[in-house]
């Protein structure tokens, strides 16, 4: 591999280690047959965009976005913008997950299962025997 | 004589008209089965034992669970590598000189305190300049919430589904601490202090970090300690889904008039007549103060319907 | 500034507002309410269509006191109002349609939530059609999303819920896709509002920095909301969910909810990241390919298909696969073909879908075919409406999918090396169509047979007022689109003309 590739990647370990974080978290939600397990990679999924987005909003010896001592100066100040936006995703996927969980107890209620493919198999015996 | 076929229940006329009837599956043998050996159940063992058919279609089941897995594997590690190389040519983190350091940010650094009246300038940014997202955020909460209620509340109708969630509900319970001495000695203590912490927190959103919706999140846990502690009965004196609702529809419909109004004003360049305070003081920065309030209100609301919802089934 | 100008922005708020109110009224009252905010903002809609067919020009709408780089924005121009007012008008038949089946599916006392989803639903379908930042686009993505579950899942049943939360696995992943691809994109432009964001990805091409993150970005952001849209390798949660939902569910979720996605994403590569540049990384290929394979191989899973709701939605894989294969020709006119078609689409389904309720009416809610054997003697009307949509599916002149098939071959006619593949799935695919449609048309009007399962003895004979008058104004909006395209047509060229 390139070695200046891996440089580039090692200065920007966080945006790495959250792209790794990312790929794992979308792996687990689209293949692991588990629900809980689902949701689980579904919240690791948010949670690196928003290191990601965390990252990029830090700038290297400045300090957090709030005027201290009336100083408004951009050279003070990291960016703003990227904290914003991951506070909104934050309450996105807490409502999601919510009703991703809801969902899932409703589901075992009814079949005593956490496994899709079971449920799915279940559901659809149920449906044939009406 | 005319020619006699034996075979007419195999013919492709025959399949195709018992098709047009809806009777057979023209694809019969097709994606179906494959379908069926996907979605198989069995453990993944390697079959030893077994006779003639079943340990074929065990290995078979076996393989396609092997395959599964390796191709779960791979396809990680494709996205990981796909999003690498995108990451490998991406403006270097903490750089000054980055392309997301332009003008936007320069306005609402320099020029945020004056604007907007927040010295917290996420908070400004997030209630005054992008506010639109931050509603639809709020609208985001309460649609989860109204989903949740949908799925897990209990409305008392007789029907089979509702008596077996009674009675899971029922030895649910048995788990719960009934008035725990240390439990409730603790709360009494940690209660104030929690919901104080909150309501500090969502009040100074505007002045240092915080605001609606991590204040919330406090206030949210603070009730939820309580009615550990003490129970449904002493909760549902202080807290019930008509004070849920009542105080929901307010905070929102507040939040969305005072919303209006803003974007009104300001899109027809209207002045809008509030005040902004001086910068620093608790009572500053317009509406901003009254927003973070409402959003509060609902995300604590909505934190403790949550936990009452998945606990029990209702308020 | 006109006050006409303030509509899109009413709309918005008073679909998000009515949602609000209506989680403290009783079902009755909040089906009202329901049914009033529609009607308003269809006609909030068609005042602003109006203004923009009068001034030929789009305009930008500060959502508060700041300017362009900074506050948040909507846009409105002649295709956000087409848009925006189909989307209404084909929302509120679907809510009356469905109105009798609606009360008997969902439990009396959560009716109003029921409610509360079709108005978010509404205003998130809105602001997603009108709006000019990214980050808005993302969280009322969100709002869909969560709403369409909620339609799913209203019923309780055992297939409804488990479809529900394929529908939210799959929607996740796109939303997760959707959302790294608006972090990457601020982080290489620095902007989340569309227009300043599109000068800096033309700065950018021009300057041929950041080409990789550039191409990931379309891919991402494409894939994503691909997977929310149903595209064929990500269709597995279709069946399913427009299948098992209430008969309004459906309606709105094959007609509505997946174009509001394409909507988007057509908007995306016009406003932001530049049709050329598309062109240009062979992104609109890959498109082009998928929707191909959908076209081909939707039909054939409707074709293998016992359930006539689930055939149905196997036909909106195909469909969406038309849809994807226009954007893919990248082309202007490929993609009038394809708005066109979601157009013609969201009318066509819809119909299908409230006029099968009335056909599963008098067979005893069985939706096998050889129970809907001679249905449409039992039940004329919703008989003639399910033939028409079945015809329009298929293409048959003076309907809407005439004209979209029309639109697509005649656009396949101008990118030369994409000519014959498109031609020739077109052929297929319309083929196969006809192939399933016309099946189930057979079943409908052929006689009962002795042998056949005797049907229940409560059949419902003759359906609500309210399913009738639907299934009559869906096949005068089929006419409509199919009849005088000519000024729709020309609308959404001029539309897309104001994108750039």
């Amino acid at each position: 591999m390139n070695v200046s590739l891996l440089q580039h990647l090692a200065m920007n370990i966080e945006e790495t280690a959250s792209i790794i974080l990312f790929g794992i978290g979308f792996t687990i939600l689209l293949l692991h047959p588990n629900l809980v397990k689902k949701i689980m990679g579904m919240n690791i999924m948010d949670t690196a965009t928003y290191l990601f987005l965390a990252a990029k909003g830090y700038i290297t010896g400045r300090a957090v976005p709030i005027v201290v001592d009336g100083v408004q100066d951009v050279e003070a100040y990291i960016n703003p913008v990227p904290s914003g936006l991951v506070l909104t995703g934050i309450v996105v996927s807490v409502s999601t997950t919510a009703l991703m969980l809801a969902l899932v107890v409703r589901l075992y209620e009814r079949y005593h299962s956490l496994d899709l493919d079971e449920i799915l198999i279940l559901a659809k015996e149920e449906e044939e025997q009406i | 004589m005319s020619r006699k076929r034996d075979n007419y229940d195999t013919s492709r006329w025959k399949r195709f008209k018992s098709w047009l009837d809806g009777e057979t599956d023209l694809l019969e043998h097709g994606m179906e089965a494959h379908e069926a050996v996907m979605r198989s159940q069995d453990p993944v063992v390697m079959p030893v034992h077994g006779e003639g058919k079943e340990i074929l279609k065990a290995k078979e089941i076996w393989r396609f669970k092997r395959f599964y897995k390796v191709m779960s594997v791979l396809l990680c590690l494709g996205v990981i590598l796909v999003l690498l190389w995108t990451v490998a040519s991406l403006p270097i983190t903490g750089d000054a000189a980055n392309p997301d350091n332009n003008e936007v940010v320069a306005r609402y650094i320099e020029r945020g305190l004056q604007e907007t009246g927040a010295v917290n300038i996420v908070t400004g940014m997030i209630l005054d300049y992008r506010a639109f997202d931050t509603f639809g955020e709020s609208c985001v909460l309460f649609i989860g919430s109204c989903c949740v209620l949908l799925l897990l509340r209990l409305d008392g109708n007789s029907k089979h589904e509702e008596l077996e969630k009674l009675v899971a509900e029922t030895n649910d319970r048995h788990y719960e601490p009934k008035d725990d001495i240390i439990l409730q000695k603790c709360s009494c203590v940690l209660v104030p202090v929690i919901l104080i912490f909150g309501i500090y927190i969502v009040l100074n959103g505007h002045l240092s970090p915080g605001g609606g919706f991590s204040g919330g999140a406090v206030l949210g846990s603070g009730l939820i300690l309580y009615q550990n502690a003490f129970g449904y009965e002493r909760m549902g004196k202080l807290f019930t889904e008509k004070v849920y609702k009542r105080t929901t529809l307010c905070a929102l419909t507040f939040y969305c008039l005072a919303k209006s109004y803003s974007f009104f004003t300001g899109a027809n360049h209207l002045e809008s007549g509030i005040p902004l305070g001086t910068p620093g003081a608790i009572l500053s920065s317009g509406l901003i103060l009254p927003l973070n309030i409402c959003v509060g209100l609902v995300v604590a609301c909505t934190m403790y319907t949550f936990y009452t919802l998945f606990r029990k089934g209702g308020m | 500034m006109s006050f006409v100008q303030n509509f899109p922005f009413f709309s918005i708020i008073l679909a998000m507002f009515s949602g609000i109110v209506s989680s403290v009224l009783s079902g009755k009252k909040a089906r009202n309410l329901t049914l009033a905010m529609i009607v308003v903002t269809t006609a909030l809609s068609a005042g602003t269509l109006a203004f923009c067919l009068r001034t030929e020009e789009s305009y930008t709408y500060m959502m508060g006191h700041f300017p362009a780089p900074w506050g948040n924005e909507i846009r409105a121009g002649v295709l956000e109002c087409v848009t925006a007012v189909l989307f209404g008008v084909v929302m509120f038949l679907s809510v009356v349609g469905g109105l009798t089946h609606t009360a008997e599916d969902v439990e009396e006392s959560k009716l109003n939530l029921f409610y509360i989803m079709i108005d978010l639903m509404l205003s998130s379908l809105l602001a997603l059609v009108y709006t000019n930042d990214l980050f808005t686009a993302y969280v009322f993505v969100e709002i869909n999303t969560i709403a369409g579950c909620g339609l799913i899942m209203i019923r309780q049943k055992g297939r409804s819920l488990s479809a529900a939360i394929r529908y939210m696995v799959m929607s996740q992943l796109g939303s997760g896709l959707f959302l790294i691809g608006l972090s990457l994109l601020y982080d290489v432009t620095g902007h989340l509002l569309m227009s300043p964001a599109k000068e800096s990805v033309e700065l950018l091409v021009e300057a041929g920095r950041y080409k990789i993150p550039l191409l990931m970005i379309m891919a991402v952001i494409s894939v994503g909301l691909a997977i929310k849209s149903g595209l064929y390798p990500f269709h597995y949660w279709i069946p399913d969910t427009y299948g098992y939902a209430t008969p309004t569910g459906s309606a709105v979720l094959s007609g509505l909810v997946s174009k509001g996605y394409i909507f988007l994403l057509i908007k995306i590569f016009y406003r932001v990241l530049g049709r050329e540049n598309l062109v240009g990384t062979h992104m609109v290929n890959v498109l082009y390919l998928f929707g191909v394979c959908g076209m081909i191989m939707g039909s054939l899973h409707a074709i293998g298909e016992k359930d006539t709701r689930r055939m149905i939605a196997y036909s909106s894989v195909a469909q969406i696969g038309y849809i994807y294969m226009g954007i893919g020709l990248g082309t202007t006119a490929g993609m009038v073909a394809s708005i066109f078609h979601i157009f013609a689409h969201s009318a066509t389904k819809a119909l299908l879908f409230i006029s099968a309720v009335g056909l599963y009416e008098v067979s005893g809610d069985r939706k096998d075919f050889v129970s809907l054997r001679g249905a449409a003697f039992r039940n004329p009307l919703a008989g003639v409406g399910f033939s028409i949509g079945a015809l329009s599916m298929v293409g048959f002149p003076m309907l809407s999918g005439f004209i979209s098939k029309l639109l697509f071959a005649t656009s396949a006619l101008g990118s030369p090396e994409k000519m014959m593949p498109t031609l020739i799935v077109l052929a297929l695919s319309t083929l196969l169509n006809a192939v399933y449609f016309l099946r189930l048309v057979i079943t409908l009007y052929s006689r009962r047979r002795p042998g056949d399962k005797p049907l229940p003895e409560q059949t419902i004979v003759k359906s609500s007022w309210m399913l009738r008058f639907a299934i009559i104004c869906f096949i005068g909006l089929n006419l409509v689109l199919g009849m005088s395209s000519q000024p729709i047509v020309q609308a959404i060229t001029d539309g897309l003309a104001m994108f750039d």
